[in-house]
Order: structure tokens, then C-alpha cells, then sequence
């Protein structure tokens, strides 16, 4: 418990410490983390009950990328300075590096296995984000009908 | 008259090559640039105004006979959101009326006084705090966050300055994964850290090309087949260096 408490602290972390390195504006930093320990939160949910590859990574793209519209909406500043903060936790990282080294070591088998994951998880966090897309798209449109009919 | 409105309708079409400019530079997605520069063309009163976009270039124009279009060539390429917010947030202004056309142009042309980058030391504790936390969260490591923080700082350091003096592109992402990938085995050697692929693993974090594939993946998409494989390029060149960095630094150690 006392771990996954500091993995959410370490989740908040990375996503201000990558905000630093793009230069996010300063009110938007605090933000930035905070969506990122949701969508991780979602992401190991799902990854603790459900397991798999595809599925967690598929729901904490969909999270983050309906929550940085929504924070996008109420802070005035365009959701692109949420969304890539909150993805740094999902990047496949590890298999990433995996892939590489095996490719570097000879070991192909072993290295395409590792792409493979690259490929679906980061397949999977951009279909996440389509969808996130379509329902913000079905928000902004039931939105505006909303304002006409007042 | 006809020449005053002349003269507003080029500073507008000025105005949007210039937003658009700075936006792309900066690393905004295209829907995003597309509909600010069409925004302020249209408050500005310019119906018909139109905008085709890519990667290396913009072009604007007015939608009247007298104006034409203007031609933004981009160059560079380095991740500012702030600068991208500042764009936004302008264009709001301009759309409720609080700044002019003139203060609109003005601001765009002095927004690198106005938005400053974080400072160096700034920068690479942001690295550091990548680096370390990722280790934690993508490996379950705990102990060795202190020496990824470290070693992922020196990469940031390493990065930032081979693009200040060397500046050809991609050699500064292979070289700042060379000693990445050296310095974690070194370290490990020497008894500082405990797995050296932990630490690569977390080091390179900072240096992975997140925002061009998350817009590389946005703008193909949105249905923008020119800008979206061209970052999707630029992204995988990025990659494939840090790559072949860490391949030779893990083939001689």
C-alpha cells in the first residue's frame, strides 16, 4: 500500500517534471500532474482487474483524453498542454528499451515479441484517444444545441 | 479609404502568418492552428479568409481581391506550450475585443520577451523528476530513483547543449543516448545503482519524442495526411537514434 502511494506520488511527479521540460505555463502545471495520476490511476485499475495490454492502455488514454478537454474548457488553455503530460506514464518504456537492446544483442526473436507490445500498447492509447475525441465532438455538439434552444 | 482597408486586411493576413508561425514552431497540432488562424481572420472581419498548413510552411489568404495570400516558411522546431498558450490566449483577447489588431501583431512579434523558457537548472530537475519517478512507476524500483534523477539530468544537459553548439538534428538525441545508456552501466558498475536497464529505461524518458507522436497521431487523424506521417517521420528518426545511442553504448560495455 505504502508503495502504491508513492507510485501516485512518483505518477504526479513525472507528469509536472515533463511540464518543466516543455515548458508548460506555471498554472498549468499542477493540472498536468494531477490528470496524470488519474489516467495512471485508471490505467492500473483496469490493469489489476482486468489485465492485459490493450484494455488498460485503451482507458487511460480515453480518461485523459476526455479529462483534458473538460480541463482545457475550464482553465481557457488549449488541451494539448494536459493530454501529453497525462500520457508520459503510459508510454511502453520499458518494452521500448527491451526491443532494442535485443535488437542490439542479436536476439531478434525476442526483440520483435518486445515490439510487438510497443506496437499494440501504443496502438491502444491512440484509440483511446479517438474515442476521447468522438465523445468531446458529441459534447461540444449537444453543447451547442443546448444554447440554441435557450 | 480603400487603401486604409488595404492596409488593415494585409496586417490581419499578417497577423494569422504569424500565429500559425509560432504555433507550429512550438509544437501545436494542426486542427488547433487551423482554427485560431481562422478565428482571428474572421473576427477581424475577413470571411473568406483560408489557411493551408504543414509542417514547413504556412500559407493564408484573405478571400479579397486586393490582399492575396502570404507565405510563413517554419524552420525550426522546438516544444513551447507556453508560447502556444500565449497565442491562444491572445486570440481570445482579440476576440472579446480587449486588444486591437495592432496590439495583437505587436505582442506575437515580441512573445519571445514575453514567454520565457524555464531556466537550465529548472529544466533538468524537470528531467531528473521524469527520469526518477518513471523508474518507480514503469519498473517497480524504488532504490534506484536517485541515480536515474541524476543520470537523467546529465542527458537533459547533454541534449540541451549539443543542440545549442552542434545543431545537427539527431545527432544530439544520439549522442545524449550514447552516455545515457554508459553512464547507467558505469554507474552500476561502480555499486551506485542495482539494474542498469532500470536506469536507461528511466533516463531516456525525457528524451523520447512524446509530443510529436501524440500530434503525429492527431493530425493523421483529423485527416491532415501531409503533417501527420511527416511528424510520425520526425518522431520515428528521434527514436531510431536514441536507439542505435543506446545499442553502441550497450555494445562496448
Amino acid at each position: 500500500m505504502t508503495f502504491f502511494m508513492i507510485k501516485c506520488a512518483c505518477v504526479y511527479l513525472s507528469g509536472i517534471g515533463f511540464g518543466l521540460i516543455v515548458n508548460l505555463p506555471h498554472r498549468a502545471l499542477n493540472i498536468a500532474g494531477i490528470n496524470a495520476t488519474i489516467g495512471w490511476l485508471v490505467y492500473y485499475w483496469i490493469f489489476t482487474t482486468w489485465g492485459g495490454l490493450g484494455a488498460p492502455n485503451f482507458f487511460g488514454g480515453l480518461v485523459i483524453g476526455i479529462l483534458s478537454v473538460m480541463i482545457a474548457r475550464w482553465k481557457k488553455m488549449p488541451s494539448i498542454l494536459f493530454d501529453v503530460p497525462g500520457l508520459v506514464p503510459l508510454v511502453p518504456g520499458g518494452q521500448a528499451y527491451n526491443s532494442i537492446k535485443n535488437f542490439a544483442l542479436g536476439d531478434y526473436q525476442t526483440a520483435f515479441n518486445y515490439l510487438s507490445e510497443v506496437v499494440w500498447i501504443a496502438g491502444s492509447i491512440a484509440l483511446g484517444f479517438i474515442v476521447a475525441e468522438l465523445v468531446n465532438k458529441i459534447n461540444q455538439r449537444i453543447r451547442r444545441a443546448q444554447e440554441k434552444d435557450e | 479609404m480603400a487603401d486604409q482597408q488595404n492596409n488593415y486586411d494585409h496586417l490581419v493576413i499578417n497577423t494569422c502568418v504569424l500565429a500559425g508561425t509560432i504555433m507550429i514552431e512550438s509544437g501545436s497540432e494542426m486542427t488547433r492552428v487551423n482554427d485560431t488562424v481562422l478565428r482571428i481572420a474572421r473576427n477581424a472581419g475577413l470571411k473568406d479568409a483560408n489557411i493551408y498548413a504543414t509542417l514547413t510552411g504556412i500559407i493564408v489568404s484573405g478571400g479579397t481581391q486586393d490582399v492575396g495570400a502570404q507565405v510563413g516558411s517554419i524552420d525550426k522546431r522546438v516544444l513551447d506550450m507556453e508560447k502556444v498558450a500565449k497565442v491562444n490566449e491572445l486570440s481570445r483577447e482579440y476576440e472579446a475585443q480587449k486588444i486591437s489588431i495592432n496590439e495583437f501583431y505587436d505582442d506575437l512579434l515580441h512573445i519571445d520577451e514575453q514567454v520565457a523558457m524555464f531556466p537550465l537548472w529548472v529544466q533538468l530537475i524537470g528531467a531528473g523528476l521524469v527520469s526518477g519517478s518513471l523508474v518507480v512507476v514503469f519498473q517497480n524500483n524504488l532504490p534506484d530513483f536517485g541515480i536515474t534523477f541524476l543520470v537523467g539530468m546529465i542527458g537533459w544537459a547533454v541534449l540541451y547543449f549539443l543542440n545549442i553548439y552542434v545543431q545537427i538534428r539527431f545527432l544530439s538525441e544520439f549522442i545524449a543516448a550514447a552516455v545515457v545508456a554508459s553512464l547507467a552501466i558505469l554507474a552500476v558498475k561502480v555499486g551506485l545503482g542495482i539494474k542498469a536497464d532500470d536506469v536507461i529505461i528511466g533516463a531516456l524518458m525525457p528524451l523520447v519524442p512524446g509530443i510529436p507522436l501524440t500530434n503525429a497521431v492527431r493530425d493523421a487523424l483529423s485527416g491532415n495526411l501531409i503533417s501527420g506521417p511527416a511528424r510520425g517521420i520526425e518522431a520515428l528518426i528521434s527514436a531510431c537514434a536514441l536507439g542505435f545511442g543506446v545499442a553502441i553504448a550497450l555494445h562496448f560495455f
